[in-house]
């Protein structure tokens, strides 16, 4: 049982390793070895998760011969265990229920590339939800952001590479602020191993010294994070960028990616800086306002948009918004909130955007809503799967994204008036938004245009991507009907988190 | 004001971050928001830089008639980060010539405008 200690540091090497061999395969032998990576992956995050839950405790794990402060370390418990084996999953499918539009879409002399930049993005994932050293979280953070823009302008079409030319500039800016920051961090403090600048900070915080430029210093560290991940008013490229690409990448960018950014976020405020310290109150304010805003701004950019990318890419948007609500709603539950919330959408809006392309296709590859009459007749699979994401998006029990509405709900009773008050406002009118929406959207897709007689056909033209789809739909009605072991899982993670 | 002057080095890599930072939201032209990130990413590494240096230290191997030393992690930071920048310049720079080939210009405004015209074009 000792040896799964190792599995955590395993897994982000052989996804390394992976790419390393993809890049000497043939296009279809790369997917199928990605596809097994991948597979492995989930299966090495699940014993992770199965170790830590036994042993209670979180585990650091020193790599290489020197210990602390000087060498570089893992650490891990239930909840980064937890978001790697849904991280590994959503990848899994991501990839299985994509292959067919990576073989439309990218060259065919690159797909092997491709594949080759999944294996990275996917350690680059790992490595940020495992890592104890914020200068390793900086830079896998950029390798991150390297395979994102990689499989986005793989693509060569125009208005991609215009895409990703906008993704990668805004990217940039949010890795200038947050190297900035952290090496602010480290100049104050002579750390660079999380729970040693913890011990730092809270030394500067019985002197009082240093108030002001930490609590800058913060600031930049979160709002480069938040660019990145795409918080309004920086969520601008989502649209052109998810619409854009090619289906996987645009289920893995805006279900994985931007979530690996967030998970980094969440490690920084509770192991780093602590969540009860002053430095962070105006910071987290700030966010807790954006992701407000972020919401309702989402859903009525959504609600205006004429293809069906376009509002998944702002309904996005709108569940950033979310856990940036979480977040900045603090304690416990908010965190807690924001972590379910963050797995929800994780598995739902791959989801979404997988089922919507194999809609799309069977309506001659248009994402605009006229075409999309009756596409669901068309492939009554996927009509199925778009309908189940959407109703999780929605807030109807039984999928996940109720219970991330009724969590938010519940962590924000028992706050400032003013918070509780906004909380539950804006998820009513959010939930309403969201309803016009998406429901609108099902019943084009489930209306033909008249006198018009389809060809009904079970599945479409691919079924795999109708099988991992249902193993999607699947994870989310668990997390919605399992949301109490699940939670008590995350609650404890969080416990053994900071 | 003193620490300012005291901390020069610091005050104008914060300077550079800053140009680098407006050249790279604001600047319309495609490889003038490159050579800004260039600036905003050399900035962080001047700051780096001068954080580690100890007045007087010699260079961080262990030598017989040495005092000091100069602290080596922020020079390995330089570094790390170095290689990054390389990495992001290479990937921006591919893009701008991609752009170019399919827009002839490299104003980011103007290639928005012609994308939208061509907006049936795939």
């Amino acid at each position: 049982m000792d040896f799964f200690r190792n599995f955590p540091f395993i897994s982000i090497v052989f996804s390394l390793f992976s790419a390393v061999v993809c890049s000497l395969l043939p296009g279809k032998a790369a997917r199928i070895w990605t596809i097994a990576a991948e597979a492995i992956l989930a299966l090495l995050s699940a014993g992770t998760l199965l170790y830590t839950v036994i042993l209670g405790e979180s585990v650091t794990y020193r790599m290489g011969h020197f210990g602390a402060p000087w060498g570089n370390e893992i650490r891990f418990g239930m909840l980064e265990a937890l978001t790697a084996l849904v991280f590994a999953l959503v990848l899994l499918l991501s990839v299985t229920g994509g292959a067919r539009y990576v073989i439309r879409d990218v060259p065919p002399k690159k797909i092997n590339l491709y594949y080759l930049l999944i294996n990275l993005l996917g350690a680059a994932l790992l490595a940020l939800v495992y890592t104890n050293d914020i200068f390793t979280g900086y830079v896998f953070l950029e390798i991150l952001t390297l395979t994102s823009g990689g499989i986005l302008m793989i693509r060569e079409i125009g208005r991609t590479t215009l895409a990703a030319t906008r993704y990668m500039i805004l990217n940039l800016l949010g890795s200038g602020l947050f190297l900035l920051g952290i090496i602010l961090f480290y100049d104050v403090t002579g750390h660079l191993l999380m729970p040693d600048m913890h011990e730092a900070l809270l030394e500067l915080g019985k002197s009082g010294e240093y108030a002001l430029p930490l609590s800058v210093t913060t600031g930049l560290v979160c709002g480069g994070l938040a660019i990145k991940s795409g918080l309004f008013p920086f969520h601008t490229w989502m649209p052109d960028t998810y619409g854009f690409a090619t289906p996987t990448s645009s289920a893995i960018l805006s279900g994985l990616v931007s979530k690996g950014y967030i998970f980094l976020l969440i490690k920084i405020m509770t192991r780093v800086i602590g969540l009860d310290n002053p430095i962070l109150t105006v910071a987290r304010n700030i966010l807790f306002l954006f992701g407000l805003l972020g919401i309702v701004a989402g859903s009525v950019l959504a609600i205006r948009q004429n293809s069906v990318m376009r509002m998944i890419s702002y309904s996005s948007a709108a569940q950033i918004g979310y856990i940036y609500m979480g977040i900045g709603l603090g304690g416990t539950a908010g965190f807690a909130a924001a972590i379910f919330h963050l797995l929800t959408h994780a598995v739902t809006k791959p989801l979404l955007f997988l089922s919507a392309a194999s809609l799309m296709e069977v309506s001659g590859d248009s994402p605009v809503f006229h075409d999309l009459q009756g596409a669901a007749h068309r492939n009554r699979g996927a009509g199925f799967l778009f309908t189940v994401g959407a109703m999780s998006m929605i807030g109807i029990p039984i999928f996940a994204g109720f219970t991330s509405k009724l969590l938010f709900s519940l962590a924000a009773i028992g706050h400032l008036p003013f918070k509780t008050f906004s909380v539950l406002v804006i998820l009513a009118v959010s939930t309403i938004l969201n309803t016009l929406y998406f429901i609108r959207t099902m019943i084009r897709i489930y209306t033909s245009p008249e006198g018009k007689k389809e060809d009904r056909t079970p599945f479409g033209p691919q079924l795999s991507c109708v099988l991992s789809g249902s193993v999607m739909a699947a994870m989310n009605v668990i997390l919605g009907l399992q949301s109490q072991p699940v939670l008590a899982l995350i609650e404890r993670g969080l416990a053994l988190f900071s | 004001m003193r620490n300012l002057v005291y901390n020069y080095e610091e005050a104008v890599a914060v300077v550079l971050f800053g140009i680098g930072f407006v050249t790279l939201l604001f600047h319309r032209n495609l490889i003038k928001k490159i050579i800004g990130m260039n600036i905003m990413d050399t900035g962080v590494f001047l700051f780096l830089a001068s954080m580690g240096y100890v007045k007087g230290g010699s260079a961080p191997i262990y030598a017989e008639n040495a005092d000091f030393y100069v602290n080596p992690v922020p020079a390995g930071l330089v570094l790390t980060g170095i290689v990054v920048s390389v990495s992001v310049t290479a990937i921006m720079l591919s893009l701008a010539v991609r752009l170019h080939q399919r827009y002839g210009t490299l104003n980011l405004d103007e290639i928005y405008r012609i994308a939208r015209e061509k907006i049936n074009e795939r």
